[in-house]
């Protein structure tokens, strides 16, 4: 399989008053030509970080403090702004936001919104451009009318699908979702998920599918990383996160845990006490120990690193080193 | 699941309806036909004392106008409601004091419910002036201390001096169950009280709340569009599609033998955290998504989307709640077929 991103070391600091926050701490994994890719942990863990590092639009005031982010093997952090407007931003990565469907701007058409995006990057004719729009809202299952409805007619799924749909039309090579359905219904939230396997399929699409949900991860993604603190905690194949084994990290296992399960009767829950750590001012060691149920002497002194444990899976756990 | 050692009836909620009539302004004087938004179109439940009764349904099907009802905060067009033996349907303004104080409610979003400029302290005194509760500063802290402890916060005198901001999201959650508590409710109106706080500390939160239920003996009233926490909450699931009660009955019940196609298509869209499913496309029975309340389909009002749907469905009067033993209900003619 072809590798059309790479991001190595990559650390993103968020450099504020009160001192440096390591939002994206030494940051490194593969994305494959017709992958998903699942960004899951809880909030303040660097998921949406992450994505807008890779767009090349760190929230200000993060920086990049050092590593590389390769697509098709060309760094994108030293090009130039305009290098990045033109070439790479929704030319090779695209980014469907969280709650981007509440974004549309509601005094102006679907079709002059998906308009605008288009003739910013392609030189088109207006009826050639308005067929290229027609084109992709039936790809994501939307009537070519819907082009002349403005968003307060839509409801929320169809919403979703126009933004996925502006996403998808300048062919990026890779697109990032932030929790595309965290807003939505479940039975609108299956359509979605289901949609987006379809335009997967068809087209050989790569996604970065960033959410909280370990279950919807389990539904979409080809291979999971799990974050913490600004670090990946695991990186697996979903048999190996969601299989009989099930994860290795701690915190993999807790979050799973803790994700309910509609037909599993249990008596009680399990949850993960305490909160994520403020990254100013991280646990020395490993940054899971404060809330880690197997935590060891050498997990408060030194920090783990992401090591292979079998073909494709990542830990960075010290119990698993012999 | 909690048994019911009292099972006397706490609420009593019969054919409540609530129609919304927007002003058209303009278009009614030019004759245009006012369409009614039938948010809430007939609805009846028991919720019994010492239960944890759950509403549960999609964005449009009513629930959290249900939820209004019942905390009085809307007037219903028609119906009753009986709380405590008490009709409360249209009481004067100073038994709705008695009455808020008997039920009380947590919001969905522990951020925008809370003050930013009070101190925990503050935020929990506020109920009492509100209702004029007698005691001085001394009196009142302790019943603040004795209302964190509840939910525990600890300790309750060094949180008391913290503003909302310093709190992390469980933490607000549970200042927020204190301040209801503070009051001695009989019942607390939840209305998502999970949904914004992270995947990792819901459970927490729900423990708690659970907890307190035990504790004090209370009852709750929890709307949700969450299935997976409706199972682990409730003694008791309702299933809500525009406007009505299409499916009542014990939580289990609901979640292993759904009798009507809408529970079984809510059900079937839950994804489960199980590996091999990523190149599977899920059968969804159910195609679209809610209409409008302003434009209730005739018949049963789920028959646009039901694959079951049958000519009678679409022409013949809505079915009503039927009993098929067990207090599971449903209402769909067709239950027997599918």
């Amino acid at each position: 399989m072809d590798k059309i991103l790479e991001v190595k070391n990559l650390k993103l600091y968020y450099h504020t008053s009160k001192g440096v926050v390591k939002a994206l701490d030494d940051v490194s994994f593969d994305l494959y030509k017709g992958e998903t890719l699942g960004l899951v942990g809880e909030s303040g863990c660097g998921k949406t970080t992450t994505g807008t590092a890779l767009l090349r639009m760190p929230t200000a005031p993060g920086r990049y403090d050092g590593g590389q982010i390769l697509i098709d093997g060309r760094d994108i952090i030293p090009l130039p702004e305009k290098d990045v407007r033109k070439n790479v931003r929704w030319e090779e990565v695209a980014m469907v936001f969280q709650g981007a469907m509440n974004c549309l701007t509601p005094v102006y058409t679907i079709g002059k919104q998906m308009l605008e995006t288009l003739q910013e990057h392609r030189d088109m004719e207006k009826e050639q451009a308005e067929e290229l729009i027609r084109e992709y809202l039936g790809l994501v299952g939307l009537p070519g009318e819907v082009m002349k409805r403005y968003p307060h007619e839509l409801s929320g799924g169809m919403k979703q699908r126009v933004v996925i749909a502006t996403a998808l039309f300048l062919k990026p090579k890779f697109v990032i979702l932030d929790e595309p359905t965290t807003a939505l219904d479940v039975i609108v939230q299956a359509q979605i998920i289901n949609l987006l396997k379809k335009l997967k399929k068809t087209f050989d699409l790569s996604f970065i599918f960033i959410t909280h949900d370990l279950a919807l991860e389990a539904e979409v993604a080809d291979r999971i990383c799990v974050m913490y603190a600004g670090k990946i905690a695991e990186l697996g194949t979903n048999a190996q996160i969601f299989g009989k084994q099930g994860p290795m990290h701690p915190y993999t296992e807790k979050l799973l845990a803790a994700t309910p399960r509609l037909h599993r009767k249990v008596e009680s829950l399990s949850f993960i006490p305490g909160t994520p750590p403020d990254l100013i001012d991280p646990p020395k060691g490993c940054r899971f120990n404060p809330r880690c149920h197997k935590v060891m002497d050498k997990c408060y002194v030194e920090e783990p690193p992401l090591k292979e444990v079998e073909p494709g899976h990542m830990v960075a756990c010290w119990r698993l080193e012999k | 699941m909690s048994e019911n050692k009292n099972p006397e009836v706490l609420l009593k909620v019969e054919n409540l309806k609530k129609h919304f009539t927007p002003h058209m302004g303009l278009a009614a004087s030019l004759g245009k036909a006012r369409k009614v938004v039938k948010a809430v179109d007939g609805i009846s439940f028991d919720i019994k004392k010492g239960e944890i009764f759950a509403l549960i349904g999609e964005s449009g099907s009513g629930k959290t106008t249900t939820g209004k009802l019942v905390m009085k905060l809307i007037e219903p067009t028609s119906g009753t409601m009986i709380f405590d033996g008490e009709d409360v349907t249209s009481i004067a303004k100073k038994q709705l004091e008695a009455y808020r104080r008997k039920v009380q409610m947590i919001f969905q979003d522990p951020y925008a419910s809370m003050n930013p400029r009070f101190k925990i302290r503050d935020v929990l005194e506020e109920p009492l002036s509100i209702h004029r509760i007698e005691g001085d500063r001394a009196r009142h802290d302790e019943m603040i201390v004795k209302a964190l402890e509840e939910v525990k916060i600890t300790p309750p005198e060094e949180f008391m001096t913290r503003f909302p901001h310093m709190l992390s999201g469980g933490q607000r959650q549970r200042v927020a169950t204190a301040r209801t508590l503070i009051l001695n409710p009989k019942m607390l109106v939840a209305d998502e009280p999970v949904s914004m706080i992270d995947l990792s500390t819901r459970a927490e939160i729900l423990h708690m709340m659970k907890d307190v239920q035990r504790d004090l003996g209370l009852t709750y009233l929890y709307i949700t569009h969450d299935l997976s926490t409706a199972r682990y909450f409730a003694d008791r699931i309702a299933v809500m599609y525009l406007g009505r009660i299409v499916e009542m009955g014990p939580a289990d019940m609901i979640i292993d033998k759904p009798l009507h196609p809408y529970t079984k298509a809510l059900i079937d869209a839950v994804p489960e955290p199980e590996s091999g499913k990523v190149d599977v496309i899920k059968e969804l029975p159910i195609s679209g998504e809610i209409p409008s309340p302003a434009n209730i389909p005739a018949g049963c009002r789920f028959h646009t989307r039901c694959p079951y749907a049958t000519d009678e469905c679409k022409t013949l009067p809505e079915p009503e709640l039927e009993d098929i033993g067990g207090g599971h209900m449903h209402a769909c003619r067709r239950w027997k077929e599918i």
